[in-house]
């Protein structure tokens, strides 16, 4: 079957799985009890909605692969996860501003989705688009709370800015070879998204007194199986179980 | 319990309606996170298709995530099975799960349970479309939100300034 679609799930999934995980790692040492729920609550939505795109990534490639096979049995050079994702929690202003620029992508990613001629797509986008509602909400308040809060926090929010805003621009390439499944209305348009997330990204950081860096500084590799240490030791960590006990059941 | 396969509830006239009984025992189980309610009053059982003693169920996960989604579907299957069918879950997410298919007995349910439900997009806005949550224990709309994530995907956290006791919204999607 069609490895192009394939690898555009698997572009989608591996963003929510990896992103996902790095929310669960807040379980127990985010700021306050509130967010300690919340940053994991976000996270399980991600890796729900990774759950349903690879469980699709396997009817569409691979009938006898399961969504654990892509989750657990993949090397880092065979994660295809934008570099933004996998960047370390760091600090909370680091984690907020980075669910900032990928919920705010999402959404609008997912409202597109909606319009595929792609059942299985659809599905999963209507159900996703809601959650991330909440997502874009919750970091965008966050923001503007820390940008606008002390000058410790407002200066945490701009190194942040400063440490991830040349990741973004990878949220904005197409799946290689993707044209004509965008031309056919399956995949939504990445690079389409560009405006509006500019826009919207730069009312929140007006309303947060943080500058919208006017650099075209840009850092990738993700989607072609490049990425950082640091995804090296997340994949350590979350494929441990599954490869010491191939296989069990419980 | 006494169990009786599909086609003895027939000759014995028990059960005289096997998709009806097929209904009830899904739409029965319990949500395992609040479990005051029922997954049919949730509206989480969206249809069932029954041939013979093959029972299909298409359930509706509430959020992507959902930790309760399998220990759902399993409860359903384990009770299908103790009436004798031989039960199918099947999970759909389209059209996605929607707070305004909880009937109006679970909505019930869960406020007496201490949740209020979640408040109807329309219905209750008040001014500049902010959601009046009413408290559950005092029905004071003098409440304030903590935090939009609690226990639970579905919940949220507020505080009633009336009678000063914190509850769980369950919000609205
Ligand atoms: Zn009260």
């Amino acid at each position: 079957m069609s490895k192009i679609l394939t690898k555009a799930l698997l572009e989608l999934a591996d963003d929510h799985l990896i992103l996902g995980h790095r929310l669960s790692e807040w379980c127990g040492h985010a700021p306050l009890l509130e967010e300690d729920l919340a940053l994991p609550n976000m996270g399980l939505d991600l890796i729900g909605t990774a759950r349903s795109l690879y469980t699709y990534a396997c009817q569409v490639e691979d009938k006898n692969k399961s969504e654990d096979d892509f989750a657990f049995l993949r090397n880092e050079r065979e994660y295809v996860n934008c570099l933004l994702v996998e960047r370390p929690n760091f600090n909370f202003a680091h984690t907020i501003l980075k669910q900032l620029y990928f919920s705010v992508f999402m959404e609008l990613y997912w409202a597109a989705a909606l319009n595929s001629d792609d059942e299985m797509l659809v599905g999963i986008a209507g159900k996703a688009k809601k959650e991330m509602a909440y997502h874009v909400r919750h970091s965008g308040e966050w923001t503007v709370r820390l940008g606008d809060g002390t000058s410790v926090s407002n200066e945490k929010m701009l190194q942040a800015v400063n440490a991830l805003h040349l990741y973004t621009n990878e949220l904005f390439i197409n799946t290689e070879n993707s044209d004509t499944y965008i031309s056919k209305n399956i995949l939504p348009d990445r690079t389409s998204f560009k405006a509006n997330w500019q826009k919207k990204i730069k009312t929140i950081f007006k309303q947060a007194f943080i500058t919208y860096p006017n650099n075209n500084d840009e850092l990738l590799g993700g989607r072609v199986g490049l990425h950082g240490e640091e995804l090296g030791h997340l994949l350590a960590s979350m494929q441990s179980v599954h490869r010491l006990h191939p296989g069990a059941q419980w | 319990m006494v169990t009786h396969t599909v086609s003895e509830r027939n000759q014995t006239g028990i059960i005289n309606d096997d998709k009806a009984l097929a209904w009830a025992t899904a739409s029965n189980v319990l949500d395992p996170e609040i479990p005051c309610v029922t997954v049919g009053e949730l509206g989480i059982v969206r249809d069932i298709e029954l041939i013979e003693d093959e029972v299909t169920v298409y359930v509706s996960p509430t959020y992507s995530g959902c930790p309760a989604v399998l220990a759902i579907e399993m409860a359903i299957e384990t009770e299908l099975l103790k009436v004798g069918f031989r039960p199918n879950i099947k999970r759909i997410l389209s059209p996605p799960w929607t707070t305004d298919w909880i009937s109006d007995v679970g909505r019930e349910k869960l406020r007496k349970f201490g949740i209020t439900p979640p408040v109807n997009a329309s219905s209750k806005m008040g001014l500049f479309g902010k959601v009046n949550v009413e408290c559950p224990r005092c029905s004071s709309n003098n409440t304030e939100k903590l935090s939009e994530f609690g226990s639970t995907a579905c919940k949220a956290q507020y505080r009633c300034k009336n009678c000063l006791e914190p509850f769980d919204y369950f919000k609205c999607i």
